[in-house]
């Protein structure tokens, strides 16, 4: 439509590497005055970067960038503001102590000695007039909602004279009408002759908001079209890739116990596996629990041979939950989980997933609902009690939730049972058998460390995260919770972690594991979960699904089970 | 009451506030500006003893106050550079000001300790408003630095709320990154207000020295560096109602002297500690986490400012 | 040559350079101090020479000792609050009120045989401390209040009551002097031998050693390292938090506490007017110089007790005794200083 122009804005083969990830490849990009632009892809995909370099906050390491039609260097967000070009962070950078106007004010280049709130605030009305942007400028943002901070941001913006707008997730934060008004505002902007651009993950809301959308993966654009010829195939083809089918995929990839998958006849299958299990934990493959030693571990193959039967280990009931914000992140969850069974949960990230894996793990509170363990209801219960019911948790962000990075090897295998027999006696830590444990713990799962004695934040992400899931499955857990197990991690670590998690179901726990993979959650589910908005669309059996199924389902539309 | 009674206690309350306001109102700046100096008592010391070496040997009280101002910077540009550049732990930082200010101020104060200046900010009565009754002696009989103070509250309170640079300064103990990516420079303002705190804590000190007690000794402002730290909490970091919780500490002084005379079963500890008790009570309510209530504190206070976390 | 020079943050320090840099910036508050010595006429290595030789002599070694054991304590327990990110400078309070109840206990408590009285004053003046801390703790657990600014007003609050006291009821009668009287000579703690130290100081040890195999040895220890560095993983392990701060306070608390029963059972046998005189603060810099292990609070608080010694001594030759704080003070600001380079390394910019 607007092709005729010339883009406001180009960015030409930009690269930009952290370190050995390249965040950026060759990256192209034109943006044209009066359109809203999408940037689609998974998180990590690059488009937070290619962003933060338009504003000033990374330098690319190579390639250009064109505005209005000349070449432009832009080494701070204040030259990026001086040209016109702003952006909304995911985080807002408002003050909360300030008025809305004074926030408004702190950004915008009039210098004067004495503030003007008459001015400040009639200037600010006039502007939010015009694009119906509803703001009360002598409020404090304290006292604003978060949809009313998001528009003083972008008052924020258009009060500093931007003309290419940048929001990253803008509807991350919102509810469906708030997130729609927001468009309604967007559009607004696009049509007195601004460029926005919107960075998002959420494909529903980029085709039906968006002039033209830009797939990233990898770093690299996958795909660009006017969001009239987008439709979820081609969108989620960019996103994911052309990948190679699920079923391929399991065989080629994994070891040939899980060519026996999907199971046909649960029990008899669960029980050959818990056998096989059972060996193996005196051979010398490490499958089970890590306390070969402790009669523990004998133990838990026993109650791991019952519970491979199949039985429901894991049972939710309509449970709801707030995020950080204290908005609802969770909507009337109701699922269950399987002894020896892989529940997967897929979804956009940010449309529950933290809040669901925290929620069963036990350190986010139910506001409503029920959750089962084995038949004990744990609704209410505290996070000790969900870890010494054998829940064990992969969290998110696992080097600062699931270890402390400033302690050592030996010192972060014990986090969740420094109060058991085995490392505590009268209080006192058994430092030969933690140390034991880490010598245990390192061989099995090929941790490679720089010594047991030196801080675990020194070690790679792929060794800090074989370390938190050989601590974690340690105990034989009746239910393992892991949210993005593999994310960032290189493809030998991801698939050792894969391994222990196969290894830890055919044992007979029962899984959960979030992903925003699909093919990953094909070649190791047998069920799958979608979450969109915080309601789970639908469960499937994964060998009678497919990703463009579950692709419409990741963009909300619900399917009855057929 | 009788009318001198109350004359007495408002002029006492006032020369009282004067002691320990220049302090609180540069500490709100510093604290606003996302520093806790809690060397305060130090400083004061230091500008106590400078100010008073200066009117023993040079019998210049112009002089003495310049030396001061000279000090409480020198005092105010350590600090800064310990808490802003070498960003040292504020808690630290505070207790060694504290305790080099005390040491420094008793070491080179030893030879005027107990030295008579004679020389001293004498009040000066204002023409008509001297003669209102009961406020005019209470308010306007009193020495330059005392109308100094009446100038600097109404000043501060129009430079923190009325004016852009005000303005800059509540928003950057909240949230240094922001002023940083809106292009100011954290690292100098923040020198600037620690060291402006400095100056007007030194400030106080003299006010002790030259204008309350008029002599020197060692330790001699007894902790009127720790009341402007409870000050500037208990006003919830506003220099008018810091002013409203030093009259009230001041009177609270006073009348406590005169109420022990009606009630000498009363000790006289207990109205000593009333201000204290009374900053804890101010200080759990407002900036306690109670349900939906938000801290008054400033939210980067204490946390020092690194480029490469942001 | 090297130009656009700037601070990177280091990855690791080593031990040779945490003992070393510590050591180096001290030496360099004691030459600045020589400054400020020259400057008001003195010698400084006259006086340096004299402080040491004070220091050096029996009698000094064992006043030293004497004057450290306050500090030592107010040291360890300022080290453990912060073990936990807990800021407590309430020390001098907590120390006031340990004294008052084991004076009160000793003076004014039922009769009983020495061991078991001793033993009780060892414990109530642990309550008081403990007590004294639990009004800045409770706040601070339950409503995340600032106890950095609680337990220094509660200070004021202690002294004032210690003040009362002494001028009021518990003042010794027909004397001049703000103090109680002393406490039955049974109940003093012994000397060890013909040394001339108190026996007091092994308990002081064994406190130490004590918290020493707490930090590194108990499981208690290793919940305060992982609240203190990670609260988030701390909660995540299944830990209270709120109720660790509580504990880790008063615990502080009470081991200030602690410094009053020194006093009272082992040193001067009576409680006076303003008796921490400051040791809660110096307690800080202590704990800092230390680098918050308890053994080493036993070295630098005897180090400082020295300190405060040898200044009385050389009032003799006319300095001010005002001298050992000024030199804390000093050696503390440096130290402060030098703590950056413990982080930093200066490197020259690649472009």
């Amino acid at each position: 439509m607007k092709k005729e122009m010339d883009p406001v804005l180009q960015m030409k083969h930009i690269t930009k590497t952290f370190g050995s990830v390249t965040a950026n490849r060759d990256v192209d990009l034109s943006v044209y005055s009066g359109e809203i632009h999408a940037l689609l892809g998974e998180n990590g995909a690059g488009k937070s970067t290619l962003m933060n370099i338009l504003t000033g906050i990374y330098r690319p390491d190579g390639g250009e960038i064109w505005y209005k039609g000349q070449k432009r260097d832009i080494h701070s967000p204040k030259d990026a503001v001086a040209l016109g070009i702003g952006m909304v962070h995911q985080h807002f950078r408002l003050i909360p102590t300030l008025t809305v106007a004074e926030n408004v004010y702190l950004y915008s280049g009039k210098k004067s000695f004495f503030l003007n709130r008459d001015k400040m605030e009639k200037e600010i009305r006039e502007c939010s007039g015009q694009y119906n942007l509803q703001v009360t400028p002598e409020a404090y943002v304290w006292q604003l909602s978060v949809g009313e901070q998001q528009r003083v941001e972008i008052i924020k913006l258009l009060h500093q004279g931007a003309e290419v707008l940048i929001l990253d997730e803008p509807s991350a934060v919102l509810t469906p009408q708030e997130a729609q008004s927001m468009f309604d505002t967007l559009r607004k902007m696009a049509d007195s002759g601004k460029a926005v651009i919107v960075i998002s993950h959420k494909m529903n809301e980029v085709m039906k908001n968006a002039d033209r959308i830009t797939v990233l993966k990898n770093g690299r654009v996958e795909d660009t079209m006017p969001a009239s010829e987008a439709d979820v195939e081609r969108l989620t083809r960019g996103i994911v890739g052309d990948r190679t089918l699920p079923e391929q995929e399991r065989g080629q990839n994994s070891e040939p116990e899980t060519e026996q998958r999907p199971v046909q006849d649960p029990e008899q299958e669960a029980r050959k596996e818990a056998a096989k299990a059972g060996l193996q934990t005196s051979s010398e493959e490490p499958v089970q629990g890590l306390r070969q030693t402790s009669p523990a571990a004998a133990e838990g193959a026993a109650q791991g041979q019952k519970h491979v039967c199949g039985e429901e280990v894991f049972f939710m009931e309509e449970v709801s939950a707030k995020n950080d914000r204290g908005l609802p992140a969770l909507k009337k969850i109701t699922l269950s989980v399987r002894a020896g069974e892989i529940f997967g949960i897929a979804g956009v990230a940010g449309n529950g997933q933290r809040e669901l894996s925290e929620v069963i793990a036990g350190l986010r509170p139910v506001t409503e609902g029920k959750i089962l363990l084995s038949g004990k209801d744990l609704s209410k219960a505290a996070m000790k009690q969900h870890i010494q019911e054998g829940i064990a948790f992969i969290p998110e962000d696992r080097l600062q939730t699931g270890l402390v990075p400033e302690l050592t090897f030996t010192e972060n295998i014990i986090l969740k049972s420094y109060e058991s027999d085995r490392y505590s006696r009268r209080g006192i830590l058994q430092k030969q058998n933690m140390r034991d444990d880490a010598k245990t713990y390192a061989g099995q799962f090929d941790i490679r460390h720089g010594g047991l004695d030196l801080p675990v934040g020194l070690m790679s992400g792929g060794n800090q995260q074989k370390l938190l899931f050989a601590r974690e499955v340690s105990g034989d857990p009746r239910l393992i919770v892991a949210a993005y197990p593999v994310r960032g991690l290189d493809i030998g670590a991801a698939e050792s972690i894969r391994k222990i998690l196969r290894q830890q179901s055919r044992r007979g726990a029962a899984v959960v594991f979030i992903s925003e993979e699909l093919e990953e959650i094909f070649a190791m589910c047998d069920r799958v979960g979608v979450l969109c908005d915080g309601e789970l669309m639908g469960i499937r059996a994964i060998e009678e699904t497919d990703f463009q199924e579950i692709g419409r389902m990741m963009s909300g539309e619900r399917e009855e089970t057929k | 009451m009788s009318t001198t009674l109350l004359i007495s206690i408002i002029s006492t309350a006032v020369v009282y506030a004067a002691t320990v306001l220049y302090a609180a109102v540069g500490e709100i700046f510093s604290q606003r500006a996302g520093i806790m100096n809690l060397g305060l008592e130090g400083i004061m010391l230091m500008g106590a003893v400078s100010g008073y070496m200066v009117a023993v040997y040079r019998q210049n009280l112009v002089l003495a106050m310049l030396v001061v101002i000279l000090v409480g910077a020198a005092l105010g540009l350590v600090f800064s550079f310990l808490t802003v550049t070498m960003q040292a732990d504020q808690t630290v930082s505070g207790m060694a000001m504290l305790t080099f200010g005390t040491g420094l101020s008793g070491f080179l104060g030893k030879g005027v300790s107990g030295v008579n200046a004679n020389l001293a900010f004498e009040p000066i009565a204002i023409p008509v408003l001297s003669r209102v009754p009961v406020l005019g002696p209470s308010l306007f009989d009193q020495n330059i630095l005392v109308y100094l103070m009446y100038l600097i509250i109404p000043l501060s309170m129009i430079y923190l709320y009325k004016t852009r640079a005000g303005m800059i300064l509540r928003a950057l103990g909240e949230n240094p990154a922001a002023l940083d990516s809106a292009g100011y420079n954290v690292f100098a303002l923040r020198y600037a207000y620690v060291t402006f705190g400095s100056i007007m804590t030194a400030v106080s000190g003299a006010v002790v020295s030259l204008a309350y007690t008029n002599f020197w000794s060692d330790g001699m402002t007894s902790g009127k560096g720790w009341i402007a730290v409870a000050l500037v909490v208990f006003s919830a970091w506003n220099p008018l109602t810091a002013t409203f919780g030093a009259l009230l500490f001041g009177a609270i002084s006073i009348i406590g002297i005169d109420v022990q005379t009606v009630f000498p079963q009363v000790p006289s500890q207990v109205f000593s500690a009333l201000p204290y008790v009374a900053t804890i009570i101010a200080l759990i309510f407002t900036t306690g986490n109670f349900r939906g209530r938000r801290s008054a504190a400033p939210a980067a206070l204490t946390i020092p400012y690194d480029r490469e976390k942001r | 040559m090297i130009r656009n020079l700037r601070f990177r943050k280091r990855n690791s320090v080593s031990m040779a350079r945490r003992i070393l840099t510590p050591v180096i910036f001290v030496l360099l508050a004691f030459v600045f101090c020589g400054f400020l010595l020259a400057a008001v006429g003195s010698n400084p290595l006259a006086v340096y020479a004299r402080m040491m030789k004070t220091v050096c002599s029996y009698s000094g070694l064992t006043r030293s000792i004497e004057a450290g054991i306050p500090l030592m304590l107010t040291g360890l327990a300022v080290s453990f609050g912060y073990r936990m990110n807990l800021n407590n400078i309430g020390a001098d309070g907590q120390y006031a009120l340990g004294s008052l109840f084991c004076i009160g206990f000793a003076l004014y408590g039922p009769v009983m045989p020495a061991p078991l009285k001793i033993l009780c004053m060892f414990l109530v003046s642990m309550l008081g401390g403990a007590l004294a801390a639990l009004i800045a703790a409770f706040p601070k657990a339950k409503w995340g209040v600032n106890e950095t600014i609680l337990t220094m007003m509660l200070n004021y609050i202690f002294l004032y009551v210690m003040d009362f006291l002494m001028y009021g009821p518990w003042k010794e009668r027909n004397q001049m002097v703000a103090q109680t009287r002393a406490i039955r000579e049974k109940y003093w703690l012994p000397d060890l031998g013909s040394s001339g130290i108190n026996s007091v100081l092994l308990v002081v040890i064994a406190i130490a050693v004590l918290l020493y195999f707490f930090h590194t040895r108990t499981t208690w220890g290793y919940e305060m390292e992982v609240i203190r560095q990670s609260p988030r993983a701390a909660q995540y392990a299944g830990m209270s938090v709120a109720k660790a701060t509580l504990l880790v306070l008063c615990a502080s608390g009470a081991i200030a506490g602690l410094a009053g029963f020194a006093q009272v059972a082992g040193i001067i046998h009576r409680v006076q007017a303003n008796l921490p005189n400051g040791a809660g603060y110096t307690g800080i810099v202590i704990a800092f110089l230390a680098g918050l292990n308890p053994l080493v609070v036993l070295l630098v608080g005897f180090l400082f007790g020295a300190l405060q010694i040898s200044a009385v001594a050389v009032q003799l030759i006319g300095v001010p005794s005002q001298v050992a704080t000024m030199i804390q003070g000093t050696i503390m600001l440096f130290v402060v200083a030098g703590e950056f380079f413990n982080r930093y390394e200066l490197v020259g910019r690649k472009k």
